[in-house]
């Protein structure tokens, strides 16, 4: 092939990049020799764990690079044009003309002290083009993304906007020079489920308007697997298997990418059939040298020829050209041969004795003088040993209502929690030690959980003697113990949290929280801030610690594939109210809340496409000042008007133990079959 | 009473190690059978305390800072048994310009500059590190349980730390001493109550943002009283920024006792105190008499600058 | 906005109830006996307590406390206990003059400190930007008194550049008068230009870190328009804030100036009644440079409101 063929041929061309960040002056290698190539009109994703690269290769695209970053090796084409070796103004034309990124955090992104007016048109004055007709490009623009009423959404400033429409904004900027490359770093991370389908689905709508070549950076393989027509695995700077994003996702020819996927909660798996496969050990930290294969720390099917022989690129698909899907590895033949995740040691939990009950739980919040019901009348009760899901959007009081059972907001009057059948005080202040001991929680971010002055000797020690009374050497025994449960190593014990990974300071706060044999454990959102592996590591934790220990779970997450492994029950929550509450399978089948089927067809799956797909319009209302009737009814795609929006649903039990607060229920007419395959 | 933050999606947290890995920062490997990287954490730990101490010792503010500071404590110290001549007493002929003998020159009274500049470091480093220290322990008080327990007494209280702020310490000062007279007692007195509000403004909104972090809830379900969540749980993690906010008290202490000694409202005479000196011959300089004021001038300058030169160094080590 | 402003103004109005305690407390609380103070040891017991009398010391607390409020709104503090004339009368020329200086030096002060801050920001951990940011901290950490008498020997006595005293003669011309003020006023810069420089150089960096900044740069604007539209704008934020603080605290920097220089401002006015014990003069005076920095903070406050429309959503920090 000529070389002016290959320039006709792809959008992108990373070859051989190599990148280094200095770090105290010693340049530390981050890309250690990427190659990739996108067509025009072609998505391509990339995936892996964090620090693996992925960022860097995106920002290198557009040699966007912080100030140690320096290019040591390779090229990067776009549209022929070298981008490494342009000037400033050649750099700046490109960006302007050729490429451009939409980001993680739209708000960020956004300059909050100008108009989004003022940044749209901004990116078409860039070009060259007058002000007069940017204007009204700049409307054009926002009409294209979906955005009903241009005219006044110019005229506002960003944090007048929602993340979803902050989001737009940004896409719409970046096609204002009908680019070649498009690069989407984490475009939807941070964003709710809701949200990020509706950015999802703009995206996948504009990409058949537009030529540019897609880079897509993504930690969710769903949105992965949704948008990209191929992807690429990343591992340690280096791209480890490339090729058609259904056959990777679904023949997945390297160990790295096999365990990826395996660590995900899948075709609808629950902790009783099986634990999740966990991918030992981490990523080795930036610079380090590393050995002919980048993997082998880490691999189980690793042998001494990895250590000493480089692994060749395989095409797997050898005969058909036009379908690369390379992977480099030594030992495709014995993918096989990857261990299997054990089998459960779990066992279904069967009508438990109720430990927790939650009687009219209401929380109102006083904000500028109005009274805001955070909380309206939550009726909720916990099993022994059982785990209730708690899912909804950003909020829709999932914490509150955590906090509230914690006593750590003091409910309303009026509001019952009975632990054991005796009633609680509201503060947890006011909670004798036998109360306090029962309930713990384990919080979303270890970083902010940690005492970062504190060694984990002293932070587990203080909590066994607070809650258990304990003192002394039985003391000690029992730290032992709590921290070999956990696998956390001696040598661990007398770290300060900064000098711990982000799965091994979640297990000490788990291990905190398992301090004092508690009744109830809430977990929020205990895994969203770490990787698939880590997280697959602390879900299977969780999952022993509770058949050990016979503990229930108030689970929070956002992750629907990770409540309904982890969940016996799953409880729907929305603007402070539970809408719909059953078993984790009556959820997942139906018939559903309207809202359910909305969440459940939101979630971007690793399996596929759901079938049908429902969008939610607008935004979550503010808690201060609710929607009469249904609160849903300002969203709700099945809304009856003259009805949803005058009178309050009952909540109907439909099935034994699945109760649903909504008007189609006493009728029947609830959508029935199952939405998703998470 | 503030409406919570809604349930935040931490998946964005999960991209931040990236920029931590970028950034270079190490963290340590998750402990699995097949982990490659073995490290002798407390020898790390002592590293990254020896690596501070060397930032520290790299900056040549650090250094200047402290030498100068420890010469004047040295005077300070030392006081009339080192000066070349009594710092009270006429010795000479009055006025004389710098020259041998009177590397200094001497006073309008004939007392040699040399001593007396050299002896006039004993007050002012007696009052000024005092006044801070003092403000900086009732800043630290009040700034913990303003920003722990919250309610109305804090609404209270910050809207009289916004007043006491409004005015200028050096007119509070003057107002003050005007009243009840100056003496060492109420210089210090003063500026350690009008330097409090300051301290305490500084740590109520470091306790503020400490307060909001999981660790402290963690601490109230396992029952922890409130004194000890303040004194055990959230000052270690705000010390740093009282050890700045310590010594940048300590530099406008010295700033602000010399000033009021300049205005009278200070150090009292006979104490040979720079503020005092300057105040006494300030009038000559038109004339030419440069030498009784602008050797003091400067030691009170050299004492400022080296306290916040220090405490420049010390918060860019600590954030480093 | 408007809703902005009419709850920052009432913020305003009861911090400036509460300095007027603050000043009434100090004055009262503490035994003094102003009639002794001014008729000095050697007068006569009924000497003194006519004095107080006249002045209205012996007046019940409360009545005492009720004037001073008064007073705070009318600005009528009555007459100064050492000059016999209104207290108003004697403060407004004398602040008309300070501020002619606190504007000369803040105009020489503020678009080089500005300058200064982004130049060294854009130039980030190099060997300048070190300098700027040691010069700052120690050229503001220097007492107003002590740049004073340094500038005054170095530069008028020694150079003769400017003149030596404060105050021109009467009937000069603004050129004659800027002259005269030149000293006094570059010893403000010499305090206030590390402040305002280090506040605009944090800004910077901020701003220049932000993501939003990121997205400019990658729509391919260029640095210039980078810097002035979205860098500049977020930057100078904390700047304003600091100008505006500092204008009430240069105040206190101006008793010393004055001093030295001579200038018949606000700042010897005060130093007068601190040293005459002259105490409607001197609470007037300190009320007076309390509602100066009131106004201050208050347009800082304003003009970042209007700069950054998020800072409109709260009144206090």
């Amino acid at each position: 092939m000529s070389d002016t063929a290959v320039k006709t041929k792809y959008a992108l061309e990373i070859e051989d990049l190599q990148l280094a960040y200095l770090v105290r002056g010693i340049p530390r290698e981050v890309l250690r020799g990427v190659n990739l190539h996108v067509r025009p009109g072609e998505a391509y994703g990339l995936v892996g764990e964090s620090g693996c690269g992925k960022s860097t290769t995106a920002y290198a695209a557009l040699r966007y690079l912080p100030s140690n970053g320096r290019i040591t090796g390779g090229r990067i084409l776009v549209g022929g044009d070298d981008v490494t070796k342009m000037s400033d103004k050649e750099l700046r034309l490109f960006r302007a003309h050729q490429a451009s990124m939409v980001y993680q955090d739209p708000g960020g992104a956004l300059n909050p002290t100008v108009k989004i007016g003022r940044q749209v048109v901004e990116a078409f004055t860039v070009l060259g083009h007058d002000r007069r007709d940017s204007e009204q490009e700049a409307l054009d623009a926002l009409r294209r993304v979906r955005i009903a009423d241009p005219t006044r959404v110019m005229q506002r400033f960003p944090h007048q906007l929602s993340g979803g429409m902050q989001q737009r904004v940004v896409i719409a900027m970046a096609l204002a020079c009908n680019p070649q490359l498009l690069v989407l770093d984490e475009p939807t991370t941070g964003l709710d489920a809701t949200v990020e389908a509706e950015v999802l689905d703009l995206v996948r709508a504009l990409r058949h308007e537009t030529d540019a070549a897609i880079l897509l950076i993504a930690h969710n393989l769903g949105v992965i697997r949704s948008m990209c027509d191929r992807v690429g695995v990343m591992y340690a700077g280096k791209l480890v298997e490339e090729g058609d994003a259904v056959e990777v996702f679904e023949q997945p020819k390297h160990p790295y990418t096999i365990g990826l996927l395996e660590c995900l909660p899948r075709h609808g798996v629950r902790k009783t059939q099986r634990a999740l496969y966990t991918i030992p050990g981490t990523l080795p930290q930036i610079g380090t040298p590393l050995p002919t294969c980048v993997f082998v720390d880490r691999c189980a099917l690793a042998d001494e020829t990895c250590r000493t022989v480089v692994p060749p690129v395989v095409d797997v698909n050898e005969n058909s050209p036009a379908n690369r899907h390379i992977s480099r590895c030594h030992h495709i033949d014995r993918l096989n041969q990857m261990p299997e995740p054990p089998e459960a040691e779990v066992e279904a939990v069967l009508e438990g004795k109720i430990v927790i009950q939650m009687n009219d739980l209401s929380k109102t919040f006083r904000q500028h003088g109005n009274d805001v019901p955070a909380l309206v009348g939550i009726q909720l009760g916990l099993g022994d040993g059982e785990t209730v899901g708690l899912v909804g959007e950003s909020g829709s009081g999932k914490t509150t209502l955590a906090k509230a059972m914690l006593g750590i907001y003091e409910p309303d009057a009026g509001s019952e929690i009975k632990l054991d059948e005796h009633l609680l005080a509201g503060k947890a202040a006011n909670r004798p030690p036998e109360d306090m001991r029962a309930m713990q929680m384990v919080f979303q971010n270890p970083d902010s959980a940690l005492n970062r002055t504190w060694t984990v000797r002293r932070i587990l020690k203080r909590t066994v003697k607070k809650l258990t009374g304990i003192t002394g050497e039985a003391a000690d025994t029992r730290l032992e113990t709590l921290a070999d449960a956990l696998r956390l190593s001696p040598r661990h014990l007398d770290m300060r949290p900064r000098q711990l990974s982000g799965g091994l300071k979640q297990r000490v706060a788990i291990a905190r929280a398992f301090a004092g044999d508690p009744r109830v454990v809430v977990c929020d959102e205990p895994t969203s801030a770490l990787d698939v592996s880590v997280q697959a590591a602390i879900l299977n934790l969780l999952s022993d610690l509770q058949s050990s220990e016979s503990t229930s779970y108030l689970f929070i997450s956002h992750d629907l594939g990770v409540v309904r492994y982890l969940a016996d029950r799953i409880v729907v929550m929305y603007l402070g109210r539970l809408q719909e509450e059953g078993t984790t399978d009556q959820i997942f089948n139906g018939p559903h809340h309207p809202y359910t089927e909305a969440l459940l067809s939101a979630v971007p799956s690793v399996d596929g496409e759901p079938s049908e797909r429902i969008r939610l319009s607008g935004e979550i209302p503010s808690p201060a000042n609710p929607p009469s009737g249904c609160v849903f009814h300002t969203r709700c795609h099945r809304f009856m008007e003259g009805l949803c929006d005058v009178e309050e649903p009952p909540v109907v039990e439909i099935e034994m133990g699945h109760r649903i607060r909504c008007h189609l229920a006493t009728t029947g007419e609830l959508a029935a079959e199952p939405v998703v395959a998470v | 009473m503030q409406v919570p933050p809604p349930d935040a999606d931490g998946a964005a947290a999960a991209v931040e190690v990236d920029a931590a890995v970028a950034a270079g920062d190490d963290v340590i490997g998750e402990a699995g059978p097949i982990t490659g990287l073995a490290y002798d954490m407390r020898g790390e730990r002592r590293q990254a305390a020896r690596e501070r101490r060397r930032l520290l010792l790299r900056r040549p503010g650090f250094i200047i800072g402290v030498l100068i500071i420890l010469t004047w404590i040295v005077c300070g110290v030392g006081g009339d048994k080192i000066t070349p001549s009594d710092p009270l007493v006429p010795n000479d002929t009055s006025s004389l310009s710098p020259r041998a003998g009177h590397l200094m020159g001497t006073d309008q009274l004939g007392r040699d500059v040399l001593s007396r500049v050299m002896a006039g470091a004993r007050d002012v480093l007696i009052v000024a590190p005092l006044a801070a220290t003092l403000s900086v322990i009732a800043g630290a008080f009040l700034g913990l349980l303003m920003g722990y327990y919250r309610g109305w007494v804090d609404e209270i209280l910050s809207r009289l730390v916004e007043v006491l702020l409004s005015i200028p310490v050096i007119l509070m000062a003057l107002l003050i001493t005007a009243t009840l007279g100056s003496s060492k007692i109420v210089v210090i007195g003063t500026v350690a109550v009008l330097f409090t509000p300051i301290v305490t403004r500084t740590v109520r909104a470091a306790v503020l943002s400490e307060a909001q972090l999981d660790y402290v809830t963690s601490a109230r379900l396992r029952g922890e009283k409130g004194l000890f969540v303040m004194t055990r749980e959230i000052l270690p993690n705000i010390t740093p920024t009282i050890l700045v906010e310590y010594t940048v008290r300590i530099g406008y202490a010295v700033f602000t006792v010399a000033t009021l000694s300049f205005l009278g409202a200070g150090i009292q005479p006979p104490s040979p105190d720079w503020g005092l000196a300057v105040s006494d011959t300030y009038a000559l300089i038109p004339a030419g008499q440069w030498w009784p004021t602008l050797f003091p001038a400067l030691a009170i300058a050299s004492v400022v600058v080296a306290t916040n030169l220090v405490a420049d160094s010390i918060e860019a080590a600590l954030a480093a | 906005m408007a809703r902005y402003i009419l709850r920052r103004l009432a913020f305003s109005i009861i911090t400036l109830f509460l300095l007027v305690t603050v000043v009434f407390l100090i004055t009262n609380v503490f035994p003094s006996d102003p009639g002794r103070q001014i008729a000095g040891p050697f007068a006569s017991q009924e000497q003194v307590d006519v004095l107080n009398e006249q002045l209205g010391t012996n007046d019940p607390l409360l009545n005492q406390y009720g004037r001073l409020l008064r007073s705070s709104v009318t600005f009528d503090y009555g007459d100064s206990f050492q000059v016999g004339q209104p207290v108003s009368e004697l403060l407004w020329p004398a602040l008309g003059r300070s501020a002619k200086l606190v504007l000369y030096g803040l105009v020489l002060t503020v678009p080089a400190a500005i300058a200064a801050g982004m130049f060294a920001a854009r130039r980030r951990n190099t060997f300048i930007d070190r300098g700027i940011v040691t010069l700052g901290v120690a050229s503001s950490s220097i007492p107003e008194f002590v740049s004073g008498v340094a500038l005054q020997y170095f530069i008028g006595v020694k150079l003769g550049w400017f003149e030596v005293l404060a105050l021109a003669p009467r009937g000069s011309n603004l050129i004659t008068e800027l002259k005269h003020l030149t000293l006094p006023a570059l010893s403000l810069l010499v305090v206030y230009f590390g402040y305002i420089a280090r506040m605009t150089r944090a800004g910077t960096i901020q701003a220049l870190d932000a993501d939003y900044t990121r997205t400019a740069t990658m729509k391919g604007l260029s640095t210039r328009h980078v810097m002035r539209r979205h860098v500049a704008r977020n930057a100078l934020q904390p700047t304003v804030s600091v100008v505006g603080t500092q204008i009430g605290y240069l105040f206190s920097g101006l008793i010393g100036l004055e001093l030295i220089f001579n200038y018949p401002g606000v700042g010897r006015l005060i130093y007068n009644a601190s040293t005459s014990k002259d105490f409607p003069l001197l609470s007037a005076g300190v009320i007076l440079v309390g509602i100066i920095y009131m106004i201050c903070t208050l347009a800082a406050d304003l003009i970042i409101a209007w700069m950054n429309p998020r800072a409109r959503l709260q009144v206090t920090s």
